[in-house]
């Protein structure tokens, strides 16, 4: 049983105009085997939260912790968050041209699990995980992402999360751009590997269409650069049926009161 | 890196030392720019003192730092020689058993001598004067990719200056993998033709894998036949100052030439590449990709490498199909690239013509990925590096030499630490 927690992250990136903070404050637990999906308008900042948790340079966290079972995620280098067990899935997939996907799958295996998988047992994991989740063979030897369709390219994001098996999971925006068949085997790759492991996942989107095939325990509404509301699965539907006015005006209300 | 082709006119890039550099300015030749010289209106002669001794402002020698070149553009005199060895297979596997290929050593008066093209520049003459024996290897069949000759250079040694002459020579219908590798020190100067005959293919890898004291300068003379085909690799890796100039002359219609490059610059080092193909006849072909890595370690001299690529395309040359890349990866702050495309096209009737050329810094979005998934920091770079240089590589017919290519790049990442 493993912990994620999210405590009081503060987060800016650098402006023309100077600093500006995009998470305000944010506080979330996730345990094992819970799926949380953080729902909220453009701009609150839920992608932020993504790439903060994996460490990618352009943020900069001026507050707050990241624990992973009590470990500080945001004193580790992106690569010691990964094999600590992080996982984000990216929203735009990074094209990395002449690196072969089977030559940086096998190269991040090795790498997350401390020792080069046999090859054999290898050669079969990939291909099934592959089979899984629809994904022609001859992708193997192409360059990463490079030339890849969206739907693609986030087949490959999931394809990456059920070989390096990790605690947690961001998956940040994984149904955008995806059509109803696409969405259907991404999601369907997600829910595998949960009924398969004790993965906790942390579920960002703009839509409410994604969470009808990936259950959640708890819905957490993201305005402004913190969680506005927490609820379980019926905040979702509230979400559906009349959008996130109540939250945004809600926030710009509290914006506007004198502290 | 950055992936910007662009067509615009101008008179191509340069990325200085320490400022954060992703551009791109390659030029299509317009009515106010100079023009490419077509090889015949070039000046050519076999007599070095037809040509003024370069001061360093002429369009050809303006990048070349000339007080490095220990007088090969100014008379140096030979004292000493190459030694020049041809042996069947590459590497541990080759032998002396050469099969049916004639190897000759002849005077500058044999008639075939010059057959690949002229001298254009000083230091090119000045080798044709000078070179003791020219190296003729004969090739009058096809031999198979699992049987590439490998011709040895070897430099003639510290504080030694010499001048060399080779001709590989394809009769019609031929073909042969050829790896002319270079090594050892001194300072060289060489003129290289390449002669494909009709319906001929040559696929010749020229590695330079000089000491760090070495100079080299070498002009490169490839002659395609009819419908012959030619795959020129340049692989320039040592040396401290490395200059090579292919030319493509087109014999007549239907040749097929691709010229690729790999380059690796340290701090200090001088790798010069220019390159004129000139389409004079119907419906040839010409691709050339040139791909650049530099790192000048800090408090080291900059890395300096220089690509030129003009491709001229006459107006009888109906039916010409073209394209020029290059790019450049500048792995740490003290580098720098200058890169020139030019394409000047003198008739409407091609079949596509394009060139492309971006210099940029490692891409930290890709390394972030690659990170993302748990790959530690310097093997995310060596594995971006390796993905550059990966599709030149792939094109070396010859697995023992791409393996050595591979790890030759590996130690250069090991050098700096990046």
């Amino acid at each position: 049983m493993s912990t994620l927690e999210i405590r009081d992250l503060h987060v800016e990136v650098e402006t023309e105009s100077g600093p500006k903070e995009i998470l305000r404050g944010v506080d979330l637990t996730v345990n094992s085997n819970e799926t949380h999906a953080i729902m909220g308008p453009n701009g609150s900042g839920k992608s932020t939260l993504a790439y903060s948790i994996a460490g990618h340079p352009k943020y900069t966290v001026t507050r707050g912790e990241v624990l992973l079972d009590g470990e500080n995620v945001l004193e580790m280098e992106v690569d010691e968050r990964a094999r600590a067990g992080l996982f984000l899935a990216m929203q735009y997939p990074v094209e990395v041209p002449g690196v072969s996907m089977s030559n940086f799958l096998r190269s991040a295996a090795t790498a997350v699990r401390g020792e080069a998988p046999k090859v054999r047992h290898w050669v079969k994991e990939v291909k099934s995980a592959m089979t899984d989740l629809e994904i022609d063979p001859a992708f193997a030897e192409r360059s990463v992402n490079e030339g890849f369709s969206g739907g693609e390219k986030k087949r490959h994001e999931v394809l990456q999360l059920s070989l390096l098996k990790p605690k947690f999971a961001v998956l940040d925006e994984t149904d955008s751009g995806l059509d109803v068949d696409a969405l259907r085997v991404v999601s369907k790759g997600v829910n595998d590997y949960k009924a398969q492991s004790d993965v906790g996942v942390l579920l960002i989107t703009h839509y409410t269409r994604i969470l009808r095939y990936i259950a959640p325990d708890r819905v957490h509404v993201f305005v402004n650069g913190r969680v506005a509301e927490s609820g379980g699965p019926e905040l979702a539907e509230e979400l559906e049926a009349n959008g996130y006015e109540r939250f945004t005006s809600a926030a710009a209300e509290k914006e506007g009161q004198p502290a | 890196m950055t992936d910007t082709p662009v067509a615009s006119t101008g008179g191509g890039s340069t990325t200085a030392p320490g400022a954060p550099v992703l551009d791109v300015d390659p030029g299509i030749k317009t009515a106010s720019s100079p023009k490419i010289a077509p090889w015949e209106e070039r000046f050519t002669s076999y007599d070095v003192e037809a040509f003024e001794v370069p001061r360093g402002r002429e369009e050809q020698w303006r990048f070349t730092p000339l007080r490095r070149l220990n007088g090969l553009h100014d008379g140096a005199a030979a004292d000493g020689e190459v030694a020049v060895t041809v042996r069947s297979g590459f590497g541990d596997s080759a032998s002396d058993d050469l099969g049916g290929v004639r190897v000759e050593h002849v005077g500058r008066d044999d008639a075939r001598i010059g057959e690949g093209g002229i001298p254009a520049d000083r230091v090119a003459a000045q080798a044709w004067s000078a070179f003791p024996t020219a190296t003729v290897v004969t090739v009058d069949q096809p031999r198979s990719d699992d049987e590439p000759l490998t011709v040895q250079v070897e430099g003639p040694g510290f504080g030694k200056t010499a001048y060399a002459h080779l001709q590989l020579r394809l009769e019609h219908q031929a073909e042969a993998v050829v790896v002319v590798d270079h090594r050892g020190s001194g300072t060289v100067a060489a003129n290289l033709e390449l002669v494909v005959g009709d319906g001929a293919k040559l696929l010749v890898v020229e590695v330079h894998d000089w000491a760090d004291d070495a100079v080299f300068v070498g002009a490169q003379h490839l002659s395609v036949g009819r419908d012959a085909t030619i795959r020129h690799t340049s692989v320039t890796l040592g040396g401290d100052l490395v200059r090579l100039s292919p030319t493509v002359n087109y014999r007549a219609p239907g040749g097929d030439a691709e010229l690729d490059g790999l380059y690796f610059a340290d701090g200090g080092q001088h790798l010069e590449q220019r390159l004129l193909v000139d389409h004079t006849a119907t419906h040839c072909r010409s691709r050339v990709m040139y791909k650049g890595a530099l790192q000048g370690a800090e408090g080291d001299k900059a890395a300096h490498t220089v690509w030129v690529g003009d491709v001229l395309i006459r107006k009888e040359a109906e039916g010409t199909d073209s394209y020029e890349l290059n790019r450049n990866l500048l792995l740490t702050d003290n580098a720098r690239a200058d890169s020139v495309p030019n394409l000047e096209i003198e008739t409407g009737e091609i079949a596509g013509a394009g060139h492309a050329s971006a210099t940029g810094r490692f891409d930290d979005e890709q390394l972030f990925y690659l990170m993302a998934r748990g790959i530690p920091e310097a093997q995310a770079r060596r594995l971006v590096v390796r993905g550059f240089f990966g599709e030149v590589i792939a094109k070396v017919r010859v697995p023992a030499l791409r393996d050595r290519l591979e790890a030759a790049i590996e130690a250069e990442l090991e050098a700096v630490g990046v």
